[in-house]
């Protein structure tokens, strides 16, 4: 029994050594994701593009643009002469938000105490803008405690009032990267063992190989087992691959157990390891494989919260989410990762999973057995 | 041996496999009734056109399929129910290539070697020995895809005889192969059956049909005949005539309407008939040709070979059953 598992696992690893373009891309995917959604689909501010139109050209108009500079969040682009010069800026798309100092300010801010400034923000793109709202609001606040400082002579802190701190646990700066990262190496899972399980073995089917394995004493539960052990080797080298590039060029914290988290992700390579031979079993060749596991790879990803929080969609799509492992997994991983949180406060994502695997595993293996005769 | 039949290592008793064709969900019925006894060390060849139910039958027997009725022992055991014990006994090779052909001709030895749990010195002396065999040692490290049509087929039969199984199954081992690498394989086969390994094979050459111990008439899913090459060339009736006439097609309808003959084949520029008497109708015939303008360059009496006997046999058959089945057979994808 295991000296032929044994024997069709060596095969699918000569298989995959055979084939070291393949093995490259696998390695090279998760590189390009990690850049992409390390980078790009960041929804943090930083350094954003504004234009400044000052009316009012004192010391204390300079001043606020000086905050607004030092914030980090903004990046004076350019200065305007006038608003419509400004507003063309944001329509071309050359800036993001506006600061609008209209003349008086520094008068009205000495006399009064009192002043106001215009921030125009560009809001085609919510998330930005709503990023670039809460940061300039609160450059604004931060300049109006110094005010009050100065003029009274006494530090904020003794001042009467009741003082809210936000405090933002387990991911501080609140970086996208540390959230999305973790989810890569939940597609990782997921994605790449559907897809290669399911190929390696179509591939099988589709070459006629099978045929001459099937009057050999191989079982199929033998088969199975002995062609996906490979790849279950590839995808936790992905995880690894992932991991190490998270944490040394990203700086995502890893505040849990790493074993842990290794064991648990083994736990859902049961589930897309049966999902991917599901897979195998209605594709008649590795094209159909392949777009199958696309069409199951989106809805996961998606439904799974990937993206989006889950928290925020109507009651229905949440209803759906709970079918979709993909779900229990991110919530394993990024409570790992990031709140670094052990089995008690996961139980309930464990149990999930240890339900789903086995039920897709065993309707796998009922449909593969079936399909061989 | 379970066996109670003395030497008999295959038992076939009305085997019929009946398979839904899609997409309209038709039957079709690939085999049909075959029963059949094999014993041990024969050559059995199964000859049949394409879609006759040869690789069907040969399924049937190596347990990848299961019948639709029937049943088969092999090496004593059933078929269906000793499927998974049988697999130790038989060696198999299936129609199409069906080795790993980005493995190396070792890789591949190596792989079904490991699968049927050869280990030890063993492995090496027969790995060594299949090699030699099947003339491929020089090729150990180049990959199934790089080998030639030939070596392909001598690879495949070498990983199909690793385990040493009593009874061969092969499925048209040399079609798409050359005449030499056809030759070389048959020394093979005749070197197993020297060795007292049964062999089944299925081809579509009638040559090869005639270095068989016995050979398995197959058309229409059914077993027509199966008997020695000699005994089946015996049952055709009446004597063979082969006439090379200038005009093939004017002249068989001519030699057709002759009183006392039985059947008339074409085979190229020949026309071989089949009729009571050969040294009484022969003059006769030529006589028929040349009295109606037919120029005849050759004609004499001729030792029927497989192929007319074969076609002989099958013809009743397929004027009886008409032409719908025919139809149906036609449409069926190799099974």
């Amino acid at each position: 029994m295991l000296k032929r598992l044994w024997a069709i696992t060596h095969k699918e690893f000569l298989h995959i050594i055979r084939d070291p373009r393949t093995l490259g891309i696998i390695f090279l995917m998760p590189i390009v994701q990690l850049t992409l959604l390390g980078y790009a689909a960041t929804t943090d501010i930083e350094y954003l593009p504004i234009a400044v139109l000052d009316w009012d050209r004192t010391a204390q108009s300079r001043g606020l643009v000086e905050a607004f500079r030092a914030s980090a969040y903004f990046r004076l682009a350019r200065a305007a002469e006038s608003e419509a010069q400004l507003a063309g800026w944001i329509e071309g798309g050359q800036v993001r938000a506006g600061l609008i100092v209209p003349a008086g300010f520094g008068r009205d801010l000495l006399k009064t105490g009192r002043a106001q400034v215009a921030f125009v923000i560009d809001g085609s793109d919510p998330a930005v803008a709503t990023a670039a709202y809460q940061a300039a609001l609160g450059v604004g606040q931060a300049q109006s405690v110094q005010l009050i400082e100065t003029r009274l002579g006494v530090s904020a802190a003794s001042a009467p009032g009741i003082d809210v701190r936000p405090r933002v646990w387990y991911n501080p700066e609140m970086k996208s990267t540390n959230f999305m990262i973790p989810g890569i190496i939940g597609m990782v899972l997921q994605f790449f063992t559907t897809l290669f399980t399911s190929l390696a073995i179509v591939r099988e089917r589709e070459q006629n190989t099978i045929e001459q394995l099937l009057v050999t004493p191989i079982r199929s539960i033998e088969l199975v087992v002995g062609k996906t052990l490979p790849y279950v080797v590839v995808a936790f080298l992905v995880v690894l691959e992932v991991l190490a590039i998270g944490v040394w060029w990203f700086g995502v914290p890893i505040r849990g157990s790493v074993p842990l988290l290794l064991t648990l992700s083994a736990l859902f390579l049961v589930t897309s390891l049966g999902i991917g031979i599901l897979i195998s079993t209605v594709s008649k060749s590795q094209q159909e494989a392949m777009f199958l596991t696309f069409l199951t790879a989106f809805p996961s990803i998606f439904l799974g919260g990937f993206f989006f929080p889950i928290d925020a969609w109507p009651w229905w799509l949440q209803a759906i989410s709970y079918a979709v492992p993909m779900r229990y997994l991110l919530i394993i991983i990024r409570g790992i990762i990031l709140k670094g949180v052990g089995l008690p406060a996961l139980w309930e994502q464990v149990a999930a999973l240890c339900i789903f695997g086995p039920l897709v595993l065993t309707l796998a293996s009922v449909r593969f057995a079936k399909r061989l005769e | 041996m379970k066996d109670e039949t003395s030497g008999a290592v295959i038992q076939a008793e009305g085997l019929t496999k009946v398979f839904r064709r899609r997409p309209h969900g038709a039957m079709v019925t690939a085999v049909e009734g075959l029963s059949l006894t094999v014993g041990r060390g024969e050559v059995l060849g199964l000859v049949g056109p394409d879609g006759a139910g040869k690789t069907t039958t040969l399924r049937l027997l190596t347990a990848l399929l299961r019948p639709t009725s029937g049943t088969a022992r092999v090496a004593g055991l059933d078929t269906v129910r000793q499927a998974a014990a049988l697999k130790q006994h038989i060696g198999y090779m299936p129609q199409t290539f069906s080795l790993y052909r980005d493995l190396t001709v070792d890789e591949n030895l190596g792989f079904f070697a490991d699968v049927f749990g050869l280990g030890g010195p063993e492995r090496k002396v027969r790995v060594d020995r299949l090699l030699g065999f099947s003339r491929l040692e020089a090729f150990r490290t180049r990959r199934a895809a790089q080998l030639s049509g030939g070596m392909q087929k001598k690879l495949a039969l070498a990983c199909a005889l690793l385990h040493q199984p009593e009874i061969v199954f092969l499925d048209e081992p040399t079609t798409g192969v050359d005449p030499v690498s056809r030759r070389e394989f048959w020394d093979i086969l005749l070197e197993l059956h020297l060795q007292g390994v049964t062999v089944v094979v299925s081809t579509p050459y009638m040559d090869e049909a005639e270095r068989c111990t016995r050979v398995g008439l197959m058309y229409q899913g059914r077993l027509m005949v199966c008997d020695t090459p000699a005994a089946i060339k015996n049952m055709v009736e009446g004597q063979l005539l082969a006439l090379r006439p200038a005009d093939v097609r004017a002249a068989e309808a001519i030699v057709q309407a002759v009183p006392g003959v039985r059947e008339v084949q074409t085979y190229g520029e020949l026309l071989h008939a089949f009729v009571d008497d050969a040294a009484e109708a022969l003059p006769r015939l030529v006589a028929a040709m040349e009295g109606a303008g037919v120029a005849v360059h050759d004609a004499r009496p001729a030792r029927p070979r497989l192929e007319e006997a074969f076609i002989s046999l099958v013809r009743p058959q397929s004027v009886e059953q008409g032409k719908t089945r025919m139809e149906e057979r036609e449409g069926t994808a190799k099974t």
